[in-house]
């Protein structure tokens, strides 16, 4: 069972209210975030938000071992909100899961409210807070910056698992324990958060290193340029 | 990757995308709403996306090996009957749960008209048509800028990873099937970088050129026989789902 809790959740796992319900909150939070993140996409971040959302994309489509019999795949939320800030990142995580669904059948259409739910608002919200609060240490130096999204990434991805665990709890099948099911759930998502949390690394680190600019935790802490001459520093 | 369209000229093709959405929409709502029990209804729900694969020239076989995207959720509905409480009853000499039995089925029937209506709406809309049609479904413009460079930045990722490849080959290295997956993995925010930088070139072109955001699309409004004629399946299935709650 735990090859699937570590996937999208499918049709038919929640009951029809349920559904329903995070369909309604999942609305709500992308109008928010789309409404917030129109002023912070421009020319320069509008190909980094379509990219973050195709390397999402594709890095979902690769499932990596966890224990044997169970795989997990990266859920993005961190790396999202860290390269390309809270607002447009949930609209990113928002934009795979809904392709995923129509296009790629992954995933179910009706469940698609608690899986964004999930994965594009709690999971980008723990992780950019994470991020936010441990800023003074990302902005220290490189070290810092990927322990930093080392930590963001498995947070949310752990904190999306109690999503689940929630939506399981209110609208799931009964007849499953649901002691059994949140520990197994949040354990397997604890491992799967260290693969998330390397991947989110590296990823944050190389962009970091090339093109620090890009980075949305790292906004406004570039000095500016200084000029020097053989006379010493210009205005 | 198998490639999830199936270009052609069919009536079902020839719909307009928005319709096809919201018709898959309501036709999944339905299956969804349907009680687990009623087994009769889960059959017509299939006779209907049937008789959609016949109008649209889609083989059962193609679908078919495009479907086995949901084995994971089937393994989970496999270990249901025999990991769920409750009273049990035997099968084929062996103890299973009911209860379990049930919510296997569930998942199993459910999940796999799900995958099979999605498959169907990829296989006769082209990815481009998609993103008009939610564009044509009045979602965001910046919804749909993202998705649209998303669609085209897989590419180009795609790309730039073979290209990596070529060159880790040329240098020396030896990919086999899983030993490559470690050179990949360190080089992936490498490939983040080359992808951007390629993305962000591409993206200046199109700008400059005038691209501001939207895909081009048709004006023309859609008759109100496309509607009724794309919504059939839909109200088919709603049909069903009232005939058996009464």
């Amino acid at each position: 069972m735990s090859t699937s809790v570590a996937m999208h959740m499918s049709d038919g796992l929640l009951n029809a209210t349920t559904s329903m319900l995070f369909i309604g909150v999942a609305v709500v939070g992308l109008a928010v975030a789309a409404s917030r993140a129109r002023a912070t996409l421009d020319d320069r971040t509008a190909p980094m938000a379509g990219l973050v959302a195709a390397f999402l994309f594709a890095t979902q489509m690769i499932n990596f071992p966890v224990l044997p019999g169970v795989s997990g795949h990266l859920l993005g939320g961190a790396l999202a909100a860290i390269l390309v800030g809270p607002w447009v990142g949930a609209l990113c995580v928002s934009i795979v899961l809904v392709v995923q669904a129509l296009v790629f059948a992954d995933g179910g259409i009706t469940a698609l409210g608690a899986n964004i739910t999930n994965m594009a608002l709690i999971g980008t919200a723990a992780g950019f807070l994470v991020a936010l609060a441990l800023r003074g240490i990302a902005q220290r130096g490189r070290v810092g910056l990927v322990s930093v999204a080392f930590i963001a990434a498995v947070v949310n991805t752990v904190l999306a698992s109690l999503g689940f665990v929630v939506e399981f709890a209110m609208g799931g099948e009964t007849s499953f324990p649901l002691g059994a099911v949140a520990a197994t759930v949040v354990g397997v998502h604890g491992l799967i958060g260290i693969g998330e949390g390397v991947i989110t690394a590296l990823t944050v680190g190389a962009v970091a290193a090339v093109r620090p600019d890009l980075v949305y935790l790292l906004r406004g802490t570039q000095r500016p340029l200084e000029l020097r001459t053989a006379e010493g520093v210009a205005a | 990757m198998q490639p999830f369209h199936r270009p052609g000229d069919t009536p079902v093709h020839r719909l307009p995308a928005q319709v096809k959405i919201v018709t898959a929409l309501v036709f999944v709502l339905c299956v969804v709403a349907t009680r687990r029990t009623e087994f009769l209804a889960f059959g017509l729900y299939f006779a209907v996306l049937a008789g959609v694969w016949t109008v649209a020239r889609i083989p059962p076989v193609w679908l078919a090996k495009r479907a086995l995207i949901e084995t994971p959720f089937v393994i989970l509905a496999l270990a249901l009957p025999f990991v769920a409480g409750g009273p049990t009853v035997d099968v084929l000499g062996v103890a299973v749960s009911e209860q379990g039995t049930l919510a296997g089925w569930n998942i199993l029937a459910k999940g796999t008209l799900g995958v099979l209506v999605s498959l169907t709406l990829a296989a006769t809309t082209s990815p481009r048509d998609l993103i008009v049609g939610l564009q044509r479904l009045r979602v965001p413009a910046m919804v749909i800028t993202i998705a649209t460079l998303m669609l085209r930045y897989l590419e180009v990722i795609a790309a730039e990873a073979r290209r990596m490849r070529t060159a880790r080959i040329c240098r020396g290295h030896d990919p086999r099937f899983l030993w490559q997956v470690g050179a990949t993995a360190r080089g992936i925010g490498t490939l983040f970088v080359r992808s951007y930088e390629r993305g962000e070139r591409v993206h200046l072109a199109m700008v400059s050129r005038g691209w501001a955001g939207a895909m081009p699309d048709d004006p023309r409004p859609v008759g109100r026989s496309a509607w009724l004629l794309g919504l059939v399946p839909a109200a088919v299935a709603a049909a069903v789902l009232v005939g058996v709650s009464l």
